[in-house]
């Protein structure tokens, strides 16, 4: 329930500042026409799309979902939460607040990505809609503890996406993998060990998550 | 009544190779105003810090009593109430936005006549409902105040109290603490001699180096 008020608290002061909707919907318009125009009449590959479709939501991550823990650093409010709140109860409203960021904001990257490509054709979309899921929870899982790590940090612009690079590439790899088997039709039989990979990462993530919040909240 | 108490044993205090503070021993039981003085940069704000469970000391321990029994520092939170310059509330929200979001964080339910009563009490009853970041600084300090008070904490940690705060807001200020005195134990960390004079007990940082 505590979690749950940080979460609303968070909700709510998003929907007035606008810290991280703004920068995800401008990235996610700007990167998707410069694909396009940079693409033009041409006829991209399967593969390509899909490795696409990763590209573009990897960066997005990377402009938004840091903001759940740098704006209350910024702003200076992180010691009124650590004098309000304990630590699990921190990392799993920010947790929840990213999850619902990633898949709304993956939501719309997917709809508008099967619109203005016509290569990104989902034969198997149950496996897609199944990957997408455990991929998105993944990432917001990483995602939240990276950026708690830091907003702690001087450089944090440049950090971010240094330090999420290697502990996201597992991910992403085997994202990508299970799109393109759904948009090869393959059935889920033949994709079982990428998705049991998928499934792992998040529970250790989460695991390792919970473990290192702690240590890295109290200064 | 409920008997809260503070021991420091041994608490020292360095950032890299620099020595904030060591040796600091003491003793708190409820009714106490406790004060620690000293120059800036003496370590005031990160006894403060200590105290108030947010930083650990580089050596030495703070033990939490309630009743006889040590509180567990995942719920020291709900037992102190700290107030100071480096506190930031949300901007984005009213004061009583704040508020209940505190509340409803904490896990205790928001009491509303007990939050009016220290709106009044502070002058803030008729803003309450306006955008923090519309008030001035001496109002924000008051606002950190109630903040402070709306859990009932047996620790009352004041970090400059009195920073911005006009006659009037002051005046509120020391009869708060001379209220909360009586059946709690109050922190004042400061320089100014009126905030101190309240105090039973201080301890000046200069002779801890």
């Amino acid at each position: 329930m505590k979690s749950f008020a940080l979460f609303k608290k968070d909700i709510s002061s998003e929907l007035r500042t606008r810290y991280a909707i703004n920068a995800l919907a401008m990235f996610i318009i700007v990167t998707l026409s410069i694909i396009l125009f940079s693409i033009g009449n041409e006829r991209i590959s399967q593969s390509l799309t899909g490795g696409l479709f990763w590209v573009i939501i990897f960066f997005t991550s990377m402009s938004g979902l840091s903001r759940v823990f740098v704006s209350e650093e910024e702003r200076g409010t992180s010691l009124t939460l650590q004098l309000i709140a304990t630590p699990s109860t921190v990392f799993s409203g920010k947790l929840l607040f990213n999850l619902i960021l990633v898949f709304a904001m993956n939501t719309v990257i997917a709809i508008l990505y099967s619109a203005l490509f016509e290569a990104f054709i989902l034969r198997n979309f149950a496996l897609f809609l199944v990957s997408f899921i455990l991929g998105n929870i993944g990432l917001a899982f990483a995602s939240t503890i990276i950026a708690a790590i830091i907003s702690k940090a001087g450089a944090k612009g440049t950090l971010y996406p240094v330090l999420s690079f290697p502990i996201l590439l597992p991910l992403i790899l085997t994202s990508l993998q299970l799109t393109l088997f759904a948009m090869d039709g393959t059935s889920f039989e033949t994709a079982k060990f990428e998705l049991m990979i998928v499934v792992c990462y998040d529970v250790i993530i989460l695991t390792v998550s919970y473990m290192l919040f702690d240590f890295i909240w109290k200064e | 009544m409920s008997e809260y108490s503070l021991t420091a044993e041994l608490v020292n205090k360095t950032y890299g190779r620099r020595l904030i503070f060591s040796g600091i021993n003491f003793k708190l039981n409820f009714s106490t105003i406790f004060g620690i003085s000293g120059p800036n940069g003496s370590g005031k704000s990160t006894l403060v810090k200590i105290i108030a469970n947010l930083i650990s000391p580089s050596s030495g321990k703070l033990v939490h009593n309630l009743d006889g029994t040590e509180i567990k520092s995942e719920q020291l939170h709900n037992h102190i109430g700290l107030v100071s310059p480096y506190l930031v509330l949300y901007d984005e929200f009213t004061a009583y936005e704040n508020l209940n979001y505190f509340s409803e964080i904490r896990g205790i339910p928001f009491n509303k006549r007990k939050i009016d009563n220290l709106l009044n009490k502070f002058l803030l009853f008729n803003r309450k409902d306006d955008l923090v970041k519309t008030y001035s600084s001496g109002m924000k300090q008051r606002l950190k105040f109630i903040f402070g008070l709306m859990h009932s904490p047996q620790l009352l940690i004041l970090d400059e109290p009195t920073s911005n705060l006009d006659d009037e807001g002051k005046e509120v200020v020391y009869e708060l603490v001379k209220e909360e005195g009586t059946k709690n134990i109050v922190v004042i960390a400061s320089n100014e001699k009126t905030d101190l004079s309240l105090c039973n007990e201080i301890i000046d940082l200069n002779n801890y180096k």
